[in-house]
C-alpha cells in the first residue's frame, strides 16, 4: 500500500467512524444517563432516512428537509419518552430489551405501511454533488467530506453542551446520582426527556445525512445497530468522549481490515471489542 | 339416565368424528374437492417486494387458465416466511402436515429454501421454487418432486465472462458479499470469464450485509483493472452503484454485474447506473410480443409493473398448470405429474425455456445495458444456458 492509498484509506476510515459517532452518541447518552438499553436505535436511523426521502421530495431541498426532520424527530423522541420509556428506567434490563425489541418490529411495520418496501434514492444537493480528484482514476465525493464536517461539528457541540453549560451539568449530575439530583430540586424528568429526545434526534439526523449516500431501504437500521452497540461497549457506556474514540477506532479497523485482512474482516471489529473488554471491562473511558 | 347420557354423548362424538376427515380421509380428498396450493413467500421484510411479485405472477397465470388446475378448483394457503431461515422448517411443515397442501410454491430467500427443501425431500410434497438460486436444490440435493422456475446463482454470471472479453476487458476484478449467493455467483463468473480467456486480477469480498464499499473501491482504483464484475442486490446494489460513480470509477473502469445489480434499484441509483452492463434471464424492456402482452395484463390486473420475480412466479403457475393438465388434476399420480413437468416447454415472457435434467430452467441469458433508468436488451449474451447440475443423480 503506497502513501496515497494509505492516506485515502485513512480518510475513508475516519469518515465512516465519524458517521458512526453521530449515531452512537445518542445511544450512549441514553444508555449512560437513563440506564435504558434501546435496541430500537437503529430504527430511528431508518426513520430519519425515510423522513429525509419524504421531506426532501416535499420541500425540494435536502437542507430544509434535514432541519424539519430533526425537529420532527426530537418531538417524536420526546413523545416516545413521555409515553413509554419513562416507565422503564427502574425496570430490569431484560424488560427494556423486550420493549425496544418489540419497538423494532412495530417501527418496521409502520415504515412498511407508510413508505412501502422499495429501495429509494434521496437527491444530493447540487452544491455538494461533485467529487475531488485524488488520483488519476479515483475521486472523493465532496458530500462525504460534508458529512464528516457535520459530525465533527456535532462532536464539538455535544462536548460544549455537556461540559460547559448548566444543562450539561444537570445531565451529568443526573447520571452520577439520580436521586440526589432530584432531591436538590432539579427537574430530573425534564432532563431525561431532553436527553432522550436528543438521542433520537441524533440518530435520525445521522440517517437523514447518510441517506443520499446509502439509499433508503427496509433493513438499513438493523445492519447499523450492531456496530452502534460495539462502539458503545468499546467506548464505555455513557461516555461521549469514549463513543468518539471508539467510533473512529471501529471505522479505521473496519476499513483497513477489509483491505489488509479480508478473510477475517467480518470478525475484526468484534475481536477488538473482545480485547478491549479483557483489559478494560468498562470500556475505554469512564462516564 | 346414565345409559341415555352415554348414548347421546357417544352419538354426538361419533357424528362429529364421522364428519371430520380423521375417521374417513378418503371422503375429504375425493376427486371434485379443491386442490390446496401453499404459497410460502416473504410478504414482509426486505424481500417483501419480490415475494408479492411472485404471488401476483403466479395468480395471473392461474387466472388466465380460468383459475383451475387440470379442471379442478384450488384454494391458496399463504404463509409469510419473513425471509427467516430459522422458522423455515416449521413454516413448511405446517403447510404440509396441518394444511395438507398438494403443492408448495416457495421461496425467495435461499436460507429459507433450504428449510423448505428438507421438508420437501422428507415428505415428498411437490415444491416449485420461484426464486431462490441456491445451487444444491438442483444439484447434489436434487429431488424428483422439486422444480425451479427461476435460476441458479451461477447462471447469470456464466454468460457475463465472454461478454466482457469480447468487449476487450480481459483483466477484471470481482467483488461481492462473502455469503453463499456471492460465492455461487462467482463460480459462474469464474468459469465463463476464464474459459473465454480472461484473468481475474483480484477477488474482493466484504462481510454480508456490510455496505461500506469505500475501502474496496479505493483498492480497485489502485489496481487499475480493465473492468469490474460484481454481484449485489437490493439496497446494497443501489449503494454500490452510487458509490462507484461518486468515486469516479465509472469513467475509467467499466462496471459489469449479474443482472440483480440493476433489478428494482434503478430509480434509487439514478444516473449512477447509466451504462452499466448486466446479464440476466429477463429484462423489463424485452421487446417480444409475449413479454409485451404479459406486462400489459399484469399492469391491468395489479396496477403495478412486473419484474423478473413476477415472471418467475408466473412461470411457476404455467409449469403447475401443465403438470396438472397432464394428470387431470389428480396429484396423487406423481409419476405422470413429474414427467409432464420435466418435459414441459414454458412459453414464458422471458422466452421459451425447458427443464434441465436436474429440474432447473435451461434458458437464454440477455445482455442488458442501463439506458435512462431502464435495462435495455442489447442482445442475447448466451443461448440455452444450463446449470451443470453437478452431483444430481436424477436422469
Amino acid at each position: 500500500m503506497d502513501a496515497t492509498n494509505f492516506f485515502i484509506q485513512l480518510l475513508n476510515g475516519l469518515q465512516y467512524g465519524l458517521l458512526l459517532f453521530m449515531l452512537t452518541a445518542g445511544l450512549t447518552l441514553i444508555f449512560g444517563i437513563m440506564g435504558v438499553i434501546n435496541l430500537a436505535h437503529g430504527s430511528f436511523y431508518m426513520i430519519g432516512a425515510y423522513l429525509a426521502w419524504s421531506l426532501s421530495a416535499l420541500f425540494g431541498n435536502l437542507f430544509v428537509a434535514i432541519v424539519v426532520g430533526a425537529l420532527l424527530s426530537v418531538v417524536f423522541g420526546w413523545a416516545l419518552e413521555w409515553i413509554l420509556f419513562r416507565h422503564f428506567y427502574h425496570r430490569d434490563h431484560i424488560d427494556q430489551v423486550l420493549l425496544t425489541f418489540g419497538l423494532i418490529y412495530i417501527f418496521e411495520e409502520l415504515r412498511s405501511l407508510l413508505w412501502g418496501d422499495n429501495v429509494h434514492a434521496v437527491q444530493m444537493p447540487k452544491v455538494l454533488d461533485w467529487s475531488i480528484q485524488l488520483t488519476d482514476n479515483l475521486a472523493y465525493p465532496v458530500y462525504r467530506l460534508f458529512m464528516s464536517c457535520i459530525c465533527l461539528l456535532l462532536a464539538v457541540g455535544l462536548y460544549l453542551l455537556i461540559s460547559k453549560t448548566r444543562l450539561g451539568m444537570k445531565i451529568r449530575a443526573g447520571a452520577f446520582n439520580h436521586d440526589m439530583t432530584e432531591a436538590l430540586g432539579i427537574n430530573i424528568r425534564l432532563i431525561h426527556g431532553i436527553v432522550f429526545a436528543l438521542g433520537v434526534g441524533l440518530a435520525s439526523v445521522a440517517g437523514m445525512i447518510a441517506a443520499p449516500i446509502s439509499s433508503v431501504y427496509p433493513s438499513m437500521g438493523s445492519s447499523v445497530l450492531i456496530m452502534c452497540f460495539v462502539v458503545v461497549v468499546i467506548g464505555g457506556i455513557g461516555s461521549v468522549r469514549g463513543a468518539l474514540v471508539a467510533s473512529l477506532l471501529v471505522g479505521l479497523v473496519d476499513t483497513f481490515g477489509k483491505v489488509l485482512l479480508p478473510q477475517v474482516a467480518g470478525m475484526l471489529v468484534y475481536m477488538v471489542m473482545a480485547i478491549v473488554l479483557l483489559y478494560k471491562p468498562e470500556g475505554l473511558f469512564k462516564q | 339416565m346414565n345409559s341415555r347420557r352415554f348414548v347421546l354423548t357417544g352419538g354426538a362424538a361419533l357424528a362429529a368424528s364421522v364428519s371430520s376427515s380423521l375417521l374417513l380421509p378418503r371422503w375429504a380428498n375425493a376427486q371434485g374437492s379443491k386442490l390446496r396450493v401453499g404459497l410460502m413467500l416473504p410478504f414482509t421484510g426486505t424481500f417483501a417486494q419480490p415475494g408479492i411479485a411472485v404471488e401476483n405472477g403466479f395468480r395471473l397465470a392461474l387466472a388466465q387458465n380460468g383459475d383451475k388446475l387440470g379442471g379442478r378448483e384450488f384454494e391458496l394457503v399463504k404463509v409469510d416466511d419473513e425471509s427467516n431461515p430459522a422458522k423455515a422448517i416449521e413454516n413448511a411443515t405446517r403447510l404440509v402436515q396441518r394444511d395438507k397442501v398438494d403443492v408448495l410454491i416457495g421461496s425467495v430467500h435461499s436460507g429459507v429454501q433450504m428449510g423448505i427443501h428438507k421438508v420437501a425431500r422428507e415428505t415428498g410434497v411437490l415444491n416449485i421454487i420461484p426464486n431462490a438460486g441456491v445451487h444444491v436444490a438442483t444439484r447434489a440435493q436434487c429431488a424428483p418432486n422439486v422444480f425451479r422456475t427461476s435460476f441458479t446463482n451461477a447462471q447469470p454470471t456464466l454468460a457475463l465472462g465472454k461478454v466482457m472479453v469480447d468487449r476487450g476487458h480481459k483483466k477484471a476484478v470481482w467483488i461481492t458479499w462473502n455469503y453463499a449467493a456471492g460465492e455461487e455467483a462467482f463460480e459462474g463468473f469464474e468459469k465463463g470469464f476464464t474459459e473465454a480467456g480472461g484473468t481475474i486480477v483480484k477477488k474482493f469480498g466484504l462481510p454480508f450485509p456490510n455496505v461500506e464499499f469505500q475501502a474496496l473501491l479505493t483498492e480497485i482504483a489502485s489496481l487499475k483493472p480493465d473492468a469490474v464484475a460484481c454481484f449485489f442486490a437490493g439496497g446494497g446494489a443501489a449503494k454500490f452503484l452510487r458509490d462507484y460513480a461518486a468515486a469516479g470509477l465509472n469513467k475509467t473502469i467499466p462496471l459489469y454485474g449479474s443482472g440483480f445489480l440493476t433489478e428494482g434499484v434503478l430509480d434509487a441509483a439514478g444516473d449512477a447506473a447509466e451504462g452499466v452492463l448486466t446479464t440476466l434471464h429477463y429484462s423489463d424492456s424485452l421487446d417480444t410480443p409475449r413479454n409485451k402482452q404479459f406486462r400489459l395484463e399484469y399492469a391491468k390486473t395489479f396496477k403495478a409493473q412486473p419484474d423478473v420475480y413476477a415472471v418467475q412466479g408466473y412461470d411457476a403457475g404455467l409449469l403447475l398448470i401443465q403438470g396438472a393438465n397432464a394428470v387431470k388434476g389428480d396429484f396423487s399420480n406423481k409419476k405422470s405429474l413429474y414427467a409432464a413437468m420435466e418435459n414441459a416447454t414454458i412459453d414464458s415472457p422471458r422466452g421459451k425455456w425447458t427443464m434441465s435434467k436436474s429440474h432447473n430452467p435451461v434458458q437464454d441469458m440477455y445482455l442488458r445495458q442501463v439506458v435512462n433508468k431502464d435495462n435495455k436488451v442489447i442482445r442475447i449474451a448466451q443461448k440455452a444456458v444450463a446449470d451443470p447440475g453437478t452431483g444430481c443423480r436424477m436422469g
